[in-house]
């Protein structure tokens, strides 16, 4: 279940082509590198202290040094964190904190997990890494049937709740089959884990503090196109952003847009499409937690437009966007006016060429708000 | 030490000779169970392979033959015949569907008191699910054993699991599940925090041959060694994964012979003799500790009963294979052959013992079975340490359910 390094190499080997080959007919790097979203810093958050410039690889190192620091049971493990990670995630953390709290495992996922959740029922604090969330399949059985059922089926006895599972996460331009997948919808279906995803910097920190310090076991989803792409004031110290509690970003009267990751500010940017060209005003809504998931704040939201549209990058058949869906159709029948509507990714594996067609991007998304204003 | 083992040798040799000269009927079967897949005995003993009963030749874990003192031997025994008297009480109670399932430990509860003796109290266990003596060793309550498989209001796992899914919080026995494997790379990972907090505490964890198939069981061997990490893994190989006997499960020299390749310490007892068992455990719990390494231990035996009591042996292994481990090689009648040989027990004491130990175990299995279940609300809670709102929404749900139509179901035997 080797990670192939790819996104480096990628990278490289198209520049040398582009050079070589200028032709029109050939796509060139800028082309082929076209972001489908632009990441908007955030205000400077004034509450917790002083900041600093980070980005959300830097914003991860950051929230796992105030844990080790504070928390002396904290271990971090995974494949290659040692010498920083293939994200430098836990860059300088095996200095600061010693070999024995910051140190590599043999690549195994099964044995990842398993043994993050035996550190953990001792009551130590776990946080594994997943090299990519693509490869944390092998350690399906170990987070269904043993993290997310430790506590119920021990009757409480045992638990496993101070365990953290990070994965890098979503789309990432050239990842193909297994550097960019989404899986979040194959968690949403086990009852015992929390499932959360931020979309920025000082969300990524916040949120992750939360997962760490939360009682049960958690799966933490780093956007990776993220990692050095979005850049914002993060507070230095530790603090924390509250799990199972969507945010209004934006708020709207004619159409609640929710999604989470990266494709929080795709729908921004839909939203802001929406008013310019169609003079329809979006809420847009980032889910941040899939599971336990925010039912109030969305219906809220939906009662008040009349109109949802979510949106994910994962296949749409048995994605998440499907429960949302199906739970606002219960609670706000006699508020909708149009179908929910839903843009995902197709039913397809994640492709590699032709990965710009694929993704649910501004434009596919501003076309179903137009068509669900028409409606 | 090289007498001791020497000595060990001669006699565990002798053990394993009079046993085939005295076996022959169903041969080829015991064998087959005994020599960890390799069907041809010669090859066992002089071919190169591990030496059965003896200590390996990869293995440099001395064995010291203690003699035990007779309070210590005696407890060996009434916990096992114990364990023995509870399995036939409650493999009859399933017959007769009193509890919904059960599973034995005919013929493996000498390496389930052998172990549990040789470790410290507050050492952890992780299970599979036929190692109930050694809950019973630490003194869990027959009344917990018989709340647990009749799943009532004093089982502490609240009544979620199937039976025989025991675990003591208490007497560090981490709660079975039925996943095989699962546990092994766990138990890596806590012996590995008790490693970090420096707390001397080491963990053993028990699994089958079968399970040993499993890719978690490689997980764990690697990641205990790699991390260095006081461990102890405790194989119980019975011959059978349910129907599928070793031949069908490895082509190695069984469990044991993996351990040196992941650059584990290991060591293959027999697993009918209580004593080889504790001698085993001890040496590897002393030194998993002192020196942060994992230890293998492979305790050869026999599964004598049936899988469980969803599965019939005789549909694929004879009633004389099974006979001859029951009547003629059975931990329980060795001790009990030692102990009459010291001088230390007699018939009449086995008969006053057996007609005490029923009379417990009735009287907990009585209790049990007259209880009520748990409540209702516990199908809800521990599923998050809290309950979320959309899990409250669902208990609500069935509480207004039940007032409606509360006649359909046995609510009555339920808990308010």
């Amino acid at each position: 279940m080797a990670a192939v390094a790819v996104l480096g190499l990628a990278r490289t080997a198209l520049h040398r082509n582009g050079a070589r080959l200028v032709q029109a007919a050939v796509m060139t790097t800028a082309q082929r590198s076209v972001a489908h979203f632009t990441f908007v810093p955030e205000p400077e958050p004034a509450q917790y202290g002083p900041t600093q410039k980070m980005n959300l690889f830097q914003s991860i190192t950051s929230a796992l040094d105030n844990v080790l620091a504070k928390d002396p049971t904290a271990v971090i493990f995974g494949e290659d964190v040692a010498f920083g990670g293939v994200f430098r995630c836990t860059v300088g953390l095996r200095d600061k904190y010693g070999k024995e709290r910051v140190f590599n495992t043999p690549l195994c996922e099964q044995g990842i997990v398993g043994f993050g959740i035996g550190v953990a029922v001792t009551g130590a604090t776990a946080i594994a890494e997943i090299q990519f969330a693509d490869y944390i399949f092998p350690a399906f059985d170990q987070i269904v049937n043993e993290a997310a059922k430790y506590r119920y089926r021990s009757g409480n006895l045992f638990a496993c709740g101070s365990l953290t599972i990070r994965a890098p996460w979503g789309c990432v331009g050239h990842g193909s089959l297994y550097h960019s997948q989404s899986p979040e919808a194959f968690f949403s279906h086990i009852p015992g884990v929390k499932v959360v995803i931020p979309r920025s910097p000082i969300q990524a920190k916040g949120l992750l503090i939360s997962c760490i310090e939360d009682k049960n076991p958690c799966i933490f989803f780093e956007p990776k196109i993220l990692y050095r792409a979005a850049v914002e004031q993060v507070p230095v110290e530790a603090y924390q952003v509250p799990l199972s509690q969507a945010e209004v970003l934006e708020e709207g009267n004619d159409v609640t847009l929710v999604a989470w990751g990266t494709q929080v500010h795709v729908m921004r940017e839909v939203a802001s499409m929406a008013q310019e060209k169609l003079g329809v005003s979006c809420e847009v809504i980032d889910l941040r937690t899939i599971l336990p998931w925010d039912v109030e704040t969305i219906c809220k939201s939906v009662a008040k437009t009349g109109r949802l549209l979510i949106s994910h990058e994962a296949p749409i058949t048995g994605g998440f966007a499907a429960e949302i869906s199906s739970t606002v159709q219960e609670e706000c029948f006699l508020n909708l006016e149009a179908p929910i509507s839903r843009v995902c990714g197709y039913d397809t594996p994640f492709p590699h060429i032709f990965e710009p067609f694929y993704i649910p991007d501004k434009w596919k998304c501003f076309d179903a708000v137009r068509k669900m204003i028409n409606y | 030490m090289a007498a001791v083992v020497r000595q060990l040798g001669v006699r565990w040799s002798g053990l394993w000779n009079s046993r085939v000269s005295r076996a022959q009927i169903a041969l080829s079967a015991s064998r087959r169970a005994l020599s960890t897949g390799v069907s041809n005995s010669q090859t066992l003993t002089k071919g190169g392979l591990l030496p059965l009963f003896l200590h390996l030749f990869y293995s440099s874990l001395p064995l010291c033959f203690l003699q035990l003192p007779k309070d210590m031997v005696l407890k060996f025994y009434q916990k096992m015949t114990l364990l023995n008297t509870m399995d036939r009480i409650l493999y009859e109670s399933q017959r007769q569907g009193r509890i919904t399932f059960y599973m034995t430990n005919y013929g493996e509860e000498g390496t389930h008191i052998g172990s549990a003796a040789a470790l410290e109290s507050n050492d952890m266990v992780f299970g599979q699910y036929r190692e109930a003596g050694v809950l019973m060793y630490r003194g869990f309550p027959l009344e917990l054993f018989m709340a647990q498989c009749y799943a009532s209001a004093r089982d502490v796992g609240k009544g979620r699991q199937m039976p025989v899914h025991y675990g003591s919080k208490d007497l560090h026995f981490v709660t079975i599940s039925s996943p095989l494997a699962t546990q092994i790379p766990q138990a890596v990972g806590a012996a590995y925090a008790y490693k970090v907090s420096q707390e001397d505490r080491a963990v053993i964890c028990y699994f089958g041959e079968g399970a040993a198939s499993e890719g978690d069981a490689h997980a764990g061997f690697n990641f205990s060694a790699t991390l260095e990490c006081p461990i102890i893994f405790f194989c119980r190989n019975n011959g059978y994964a349910i129907s599928t006997p070793t031949h069908e499960q490895y082509r190695g020299d069984g469990i044991a012979a993996r351990g040196p390749g992941y650059g584990i310490i290991s060591i293959r007892v027999d697993g009918n003799d209580v004593f080889a068992v504790y001698n085993a455990t001890k040496e590897a719990r002393r030194r998993a500790v002192a020196e942060n390494q994992p230890f293998l231990i492979e305790a050869m035996t026999y599964r004598i009963g049936h899988h469980s009591t969803s599965d019939d042996s005789s549909a694929y292994r004879s009633v004389d294979e099974v006979n001859y481990w029951d009547k003629q090689d059975h931990p329980i009648s060795r001790l009990r052959h030692y102990m009459v040989n010291k001088g230390w027990w007699d018939e009449e004491q086995e008969k006053a013992w057996r007609k005490q130990s029923r009379k417990q175990v009735m009287e907990a299995f009585e209790e049990a079975e007259r209880a009520m279940k748990p409540k209702l609300d516990h199908m809800f809670t521990d599923v998050y340490e809290e309950t979320p709102v959309s899990l409250q929404k669902q208990q609500e749900a069935l509480q207004r359910h039940l007032k409606m139509y509360g006649e359909h179901y046995p609510i009555d035997h339920y808990e308010k």
